[in-house]
């Protein structure tokens, strides 16, 4: 944790660097966020609501979503440019350093500028509160962190086999990105709205319906209170996301040269 | 113009390379207009008074968005061309006997054509399999499609002399990722990704149609799904016109007034 933070401050360092160029790509990431749910907001204007949802629920909803998928993606960084460490041999140097491999792999590449979409999940997070989207309790408030933190640990789980795939394909596979991107991207939704297949994909395949859906079911008064629990369930899909990294690392032999 | 038609064919097999690439995108792209529709559908069986389009209009605008994605979509520039002119590597291309507007407009051309035709066809086909009106279904005459065909050429003009603009403002700017930035979310929101023009506020919508962005696929996606009245298709298609216009000559303005300071270091 010690080496993660060290490097954590050796790439906020690089990117300051280059100022200005850190704070136009966070701009980047926070206007594409910004405008995806600009689209929520213009149909939830025109329709009311979506659901029984309002748009005080939604924002909550994906400011839950945002803040699990910049968590991950400031962390796994280093998964999603996999490919290219694979490629360039840079996995060989891993390998003979006395550190944990997955440990490594994080701190290859770290990118603070995905940090400014949880300052917007943040302030969605805020105004959906104000607006009185729920009725806080503590237990509400330990199930929102719940979602949040849950969820970037299936994410985490998520980049763990999309590196694990690059050992035998040796290239990235965009398919992932139907879960990574698809899941940001389709998260401002409640999965429920979906209809029912895409929920049990989302519950027993790939559990982010665990740490979206089913919990937020509770928060907004509409299920019972054990849905609250469904967050820690969802990190067992670590277990095979991990076992899975951990075939691939030993199927791996140098590309050579 | 006979090097052009090679320098076409040549970049147009690029884009026709990456076949396993063009097989993962395909899934993607598939999954992402089921949960568009999905969405959309919700939204209509609740409310269909409020619906601005036609449920059949707008499942074909989707399908036909995911199909033709790598046609029309910003993002989808070439970043090694912008890398050149920051590194200098643009020198080599200077030294070839082409004009370098010309040159680029052709590759990009080229190779979201490639790209684009890979992928088109399986998510056509798989789209057209959906039951209605979820799926993608032909609704308008022949002739109609011939004007929709044309409105997609226009389409892919306009999207490729708005990335030549900003190739170009590589020349006068050190670092792009801003502009490139704002461009980008620009035309996510005003070209009709984020929703389909008609959805957006009223005031909103009327810039949006008359921007440039509002000039790539909202048109020819819109004649497709018979959304676009006859008697204004003459219109859209003219801003269409208008627009390419417009940028192919801004582009090529901006480049060469960039041209002419350049002066690559290094030997």
């Amino acid at each position: 944790m010690r080496l993660y933070f060290r490097f954590l401050a050796i790439h906020v360092k690089s990117a300051m660097a280059y100022r200005t160029s850190f704070f136009l790509s966070c701009l980047g990431h926070l206007l594409i966020a910004v405008n995806c749910f600009l689209g929520v907001i213009f149909l939830l204007d025109r329709f009311g609501d979506i659901g029984g949802y309002t748009l005080e629920q939604l924002a909550l909803c994906y400011a839950a979503i945002l803040a699990a998928t910049s968590l991950a993606e400031c962390f796994a960084r280093g998964f999603d440019a996999f490919p290219g460490i694979l490629r360039q041999a840079q996995f060989d140097r891993l390998l003979v350093r006395p550190r944990p491999l997955v440990a490594q792999v994080i701190c290859q590449d770290l990118k603070p500028a995905v940090a400014s979409r949880l300052v917007q999940a943040a302030v969605m997070a805020v105004w959906a509160i104000r607006a009185g989207a729920v009725a806080w309790t503590a237990g509400k408030a330990a199930v929102f962190a719940l979602m949040v933190l849950c969820g970037a640990g299936v994410f985490f789980g998520l980049f763990l086999v999309y590196a694990g795939l690059c050992f035998f394909t040796l290239e990235g596979l965009e398919v992932m990105n139907i879960f990574t991107d698809g899941v940001r991207e389709y998260g401002k939704y409640p999965f429920g709205v979906y209809g029912k297949n895409v929920l049990r994909v989302l519950t027993f395949l790939v559990p982010m319906a665990l740490v979206q859906h089913w919990p937020l079911q509770y928060l907004l008064g509409r299920g019972p209170w054990w849905y609250g629990l469904c967050p820690p369930l969802a990190l067992a899909f670590l277990v095979p996301c991990f076992l899975f990294w951990r075939f691939g690392v030993r199927h791996y032999t140098s590309t050579g040269s | 113009m006979k090097k052009y038609l090679a320098f076409f064919r040549m970049r147009l097999m690029a884009g026709l390379q990456y076949r396993m690439a063009a097989l993962a995108g395909l899934s993607t792209q598939f999954v992402w207009g089921t949960m568009e529709v999905l969405i959309y559908r919700v939204f209509w069986l609740e409310r269909p008074e409020r619906f601005p389009m036609g449920m059949q209009a707008l499942a074909s605008y989707i399908w036909l968005q995911q199909a033709f994605l790598t046609l029309f979509a910003l993002w989808q520039w070439e970043p090694e061309l912008i890398r050149s002119v920051r590194t200098g590597e643009v020198a080599y291309e200077l030294t070839r006997p082409m004009d370098l507007y010309g040159m680029w407009l052709t590759r990009s051309l080229a190779l979201r054509l490639g790209r684009g035709l890979l992928r088109a066809l399986p998510v056509v086909l798989l789209g057209s399999l959906i039951p209605a009106p979820y799926g993608l279904r032909l609704t308008v005459s022949p002739a109609v499609f011939g004007l929709f065909l044309l409105s997609s050429a226009l389409m892919l003009t306009v999207s490729c002399a708005l990335g030549m603009l900003l190739y170009a403002l590589a020349f006068h700017l050190t670092d792009t990722t801003g502009v490139l930035a704002v461009m980008t979310a620009a035309a996510e929101l005003l070209g009709g990704a984020i929703v389909p023009l008609p959805f957006l506020p009223d005031g909103l919508r009327r810039v949006a149609e008359l921007s440039p962005f509002g000039a790539m696929q909202n048109v020819p996606l819109r004649i497709f799904g018979g959304d676009i009245p006859l008697r204004d298709i003459p219109a859209a298609m003219g801003l269409q016109a208008f627009w390419a216009a417009v940028l192919l000559a801004a582009g090529y303005a901006v480049m060469h007034a960039g041209l002419r300071r350049t002066a690559v270091a290094g030997g």
